[in-house]
């Protein structure tokens, strides 16, 4: 019988960034394995392809065009989605830009464009997630960070210090939370397939948005605090974040 | 400031914290902030859940992502006259309030549940039933009138007499039609805070249901516990208690047991153990194999220690059995617990009660504690009362066993309706929208659908029992 039953609760998820590259995948992952998704992007087109997508496979998805750096708006929209979803076990922060930047370039628009997305977004969402989590005694928060944010390089100095923010928000909110039954992963993709991929100068080990929500959707389930996707990059980056800085200040990499 | 206020998110669960969901929940102390609550929740497209003490086992009480209108900040006595024993309450008095509150004078809510912890509102939205349900029927045929609040505006005062589609409606509605604002009960004269109990064994589920019908109206109160673990000739064995008030003069110093402090549960076990630590110590003994080593020695002992035992009982220890063990519920561990109570006519009842323990059994889930209570039929809108007998099942949750669990309630309702039954708001969380039609029964749906548009035009008051059962095409 495929009436609902209270006994057998569909658990819900928001995904902010869900329009495209891993947010898309994520979202596409969680409803085959049952989840009522929220997405929620700017394009809302995009939106609504992967929702009727969704659906057709028989899944319940919820579309939300916004753009993740209106910080003003969440504070409404996030209730209108609990109440849409009526309950919430995973959000997923993947809403994240990378504006190709130049190696002699200083600017602070496009700086700021990251720190807007990267970090501030992620803060404006993930602050009432982590609050609703930790009145509720589970859940999972997930933040798409990356390998960029393990040491500060010459390419594109602001997206590394988003990253590294976030990277290290995500850790203190998972130092305030583990306590209380939350669960946060910090998700560290290398390079993927994606749109933000055509800014990256050189890249290798690139793996599909859909490897990476698989790696994601992993771990969850299996409560991981911090992953590498894919997993090698966490052999590196140990490597990597032991460079003395006075090497590391002279490699072009 | 955004309505709802993130400020105001709960985690919210039933009774047996086996079903939760998140709510922004609002706990007025006046009626105009209820009338302010339903113009925000309109406003802003939410719908406004119900709830009291959250005593209910199933959805009842939940509203996942929604408005929540706890109404236990609305807990005054407003009228009490101990000569006629009727008393005005606010909708979020307890019932055990009520009952410290007029018990010196001589008087006792007439009926309660195995609990008083509900509260007034939420015994009326269930049209809760006791032990004494074929002699005193549900609490709904003890209330003189009440006055509430409707989602479209309306403030009503209802009697049975002068407004009996919305005063049999709204007792019974689940919450669904409008908000209680004021509650008018009368209560029963006592002569003492005892009863007369008398306990006895019955080796199987017949033999108790013969032993109990030539008592359903002889005595003031009557209730099974019934071995479910127990099988073959042994099934449905277990032990009953029949009670009856005390008569006048039967108690010598009535101003001794009608006190609050005589009826008070003791707070430690033999004196040693505190209470609220029992259900620790009973946690390792829910499951499969330690409940049926429970029930056997619960019924050894009720067989060969208290067999045709009386004894005098405080009023409070009798019907308030479940509180006598603070947090019970959280025995059951970290899944919770659902209570599966069916309603079925005395033509049908003792065969199908039979069928279904049996396959509880067979299917590997067993449930731990049964009740068998006799009922009377009532005039409530959403009744679950049958003149037949009601069998409560206390079934254990976990992780893994919620889809079979619910396979096994499909099937224990299918047989239920078979043999005519029906099911109780208050406790279930399993039952399939299209059989809720079934029990319910055409008619009674449509005449709730009636009443709902025209008290809720908008849809206003909604739970997630609401939108699970009662809300699709008839």
């Amino acid at each position: 019988m495929n009436t609902p039953s209270a006994l057998i609760p569909t658990p819900a998820a928001i995904v902010v960034g869900a329009s495209s590259g891993i947010g898309a995948a994520v979202a596409r992952r969680l409803a085959r394995e049952g989840y009522a998704v929220a997405l929620v992007a700017r394009r809302a087109e995009l939106l609504n392809q992967i929702a009727d997508e969704i659906k057709s496979n028989g899944g319940r998805a919820h579309v939300y065009p916004h753009d993740a750096t209106q910080f003003a708006n969440v504070p409404t929209l996030f209730p209108t989605i609990l109440r849409d979803l009526g309950r919430l076990d995973v959000i997923v922060y993947a809403a994240g830009v990378m504006p190709a930047v130049d190696l002699s370039e200083f600017n602070f628009e496009k700086d700021k464009a990251m720190m807007d997305a990267n970090v501030l977004g992620a803060m404006a969402w993930l602050g009432p997630a982590a609050m609703a989590f930790e009145r509720m005694g589970r859940g999972s928060i997930v933040g798409i960070s990356s390998v960029a944010g393990d040491r500060g390089r010459i390419l594109n100095p602001a997206y590394n210090a988003s990253k590294a923010a976030l990277s290290t928000y995500l850790e203190a909110l998972r130092n305030r939370l583990t306590r209380r039954g939350v669960h946060v992963l910090t998700v560290k993709p290398g390079f993927v397939d994606t749109d933000m991929l055509q800014g990256a100068k050189r890249a290798f080990w690139v793996i599909s948005p859909e490897q990476a929500a698989a790696d994601i959707f992993r771990a969850v389930k299996s409560r991981k605090p911090t992953i590498y996707t894919p997993a090698r990059w966490g052999v590196v980056m140990m490597i990597v974040q032991h460079i003395p800085s006075f090497i590391f200040r002279r490699m072009s990499f | 400031m955004p309505f709802p206020s993130l400020d105001r998110l709960s985690p919210l669960e039933n009774f047996g914290h086996s079903m939760g969901s998140p709510a922004f929940v609002y706990r007025p102390t006046r009626a105009e902030q209820i009338a302010e609550l339903f113009e925000s929740a309109s406003r802003c497209g939410y719908t406004i859940g119900l709830r009291g003490s959250g005593r209910s086992y199933s959805d009842a009480a939940l509203n996942g992502g929604h408005i929540v209108l706890d109404i236990r900040r609305m807990n005054r006595v407003l009228e009490w006259n101990p000569d006629t024993g009727v008393i005005k309450v606010e909708p979020g008095v307890t019932i055990q309030q009520l009952w410290q509150y007029t018990l010196e004078d001589g008087w006792w809510p007439p009926v309660v549940p195995g609990t008083m912890f509900p509260t007034l509102a939420g015994c009326l939205a269930m049209n809760i039933h006791g032990k004494n349900n074929c002699v005193a029927g549900t609490i709904g045929e003890h209330v003189l009138g009440f006055t509430a609040l409707l989602p479209n505006g309306d403030s009503i005062t209802c009697t049975p007499q002068t407004t009996p589609d919305l005063f049999y409606g709204l007792i019974s509605g689940a919450g669904l039609l409008g908000v209680f604002t004021s509650i008018t009960l009368k209560l029963k004269r006592i002569y003492s805070g005892n009863l007369w109990v008398h306990a006895w064994a019955s080796p199987n589920l017949r033999a108790m249901m013969s032993e109990m019908e030539p008592l359903k109206t002889e005595t003031d109160y009557l209730v099974g516990w019934v071995d479910s673990t127990a099988n073959g000739r042994a099934l449905g064995r277990g032990q009953v208690h029949a009670a009856d008030y005390l008569h006048e003069g039967d108690d010598s110093a009535p101003a001794q047991t009608l006190r609050v402090d005589y009826q008070t549960l003791p707070d430690t076990f033999f004196g040693l153990v505190p209470k609220s630590s029992l259900w620790q110590f009973m946690r390792p003994f829910m499951n499969n194999v330690g409940v049926p080593w429970v029930n056997i020695a619960k019924f050894l002992s009720s067989r060969f220690l208290s067999h045709h035992h009386h004894f005098l009982q405080s009023l409070v220890a009798f019907n308030f059995l479940l509180d006598y063990v603070p947090n019970w519920e959280r025995s059951y561990g970290r899944g919770g617990l659902i209570q599966y109570q069916s309603f079925i006519p005395k033509e049908t009842a003792s065969d199908a009660f039979v069928e279904m323990i049996a396959l509880t059994n067979r299917r590997g889930l067993p449930n731990y504690l049964s009740v068998l209570k006799r009922h009377r039929p009532d005039k409530f809108l959403l009744s679950h009362a049958v003149d037949g007998w009601s069998m409560a099942m206390d079934f254990r949750v976990t992780a893994g066993n919620r889809a079979k669990l619910q396979a096994l309630c499909d099937e224990l309702s299918e047989m239920v309706l078979q043999a005519g039954g029906r099911f109780y708001f208050a406790k279930d969380g399993t039952l399939r929208p299209e059989m809720a039609v079934l029990f319910l029964g055409v008619e009674a749906l449509r005449r709730f659908r009636e009443l709902k548009a025209q008290c809720d035009p908008q849809g206003l008051l909604q739970t997630e029992l609401y939108r699970r059962l009662l809300c699709g095409p008839a």
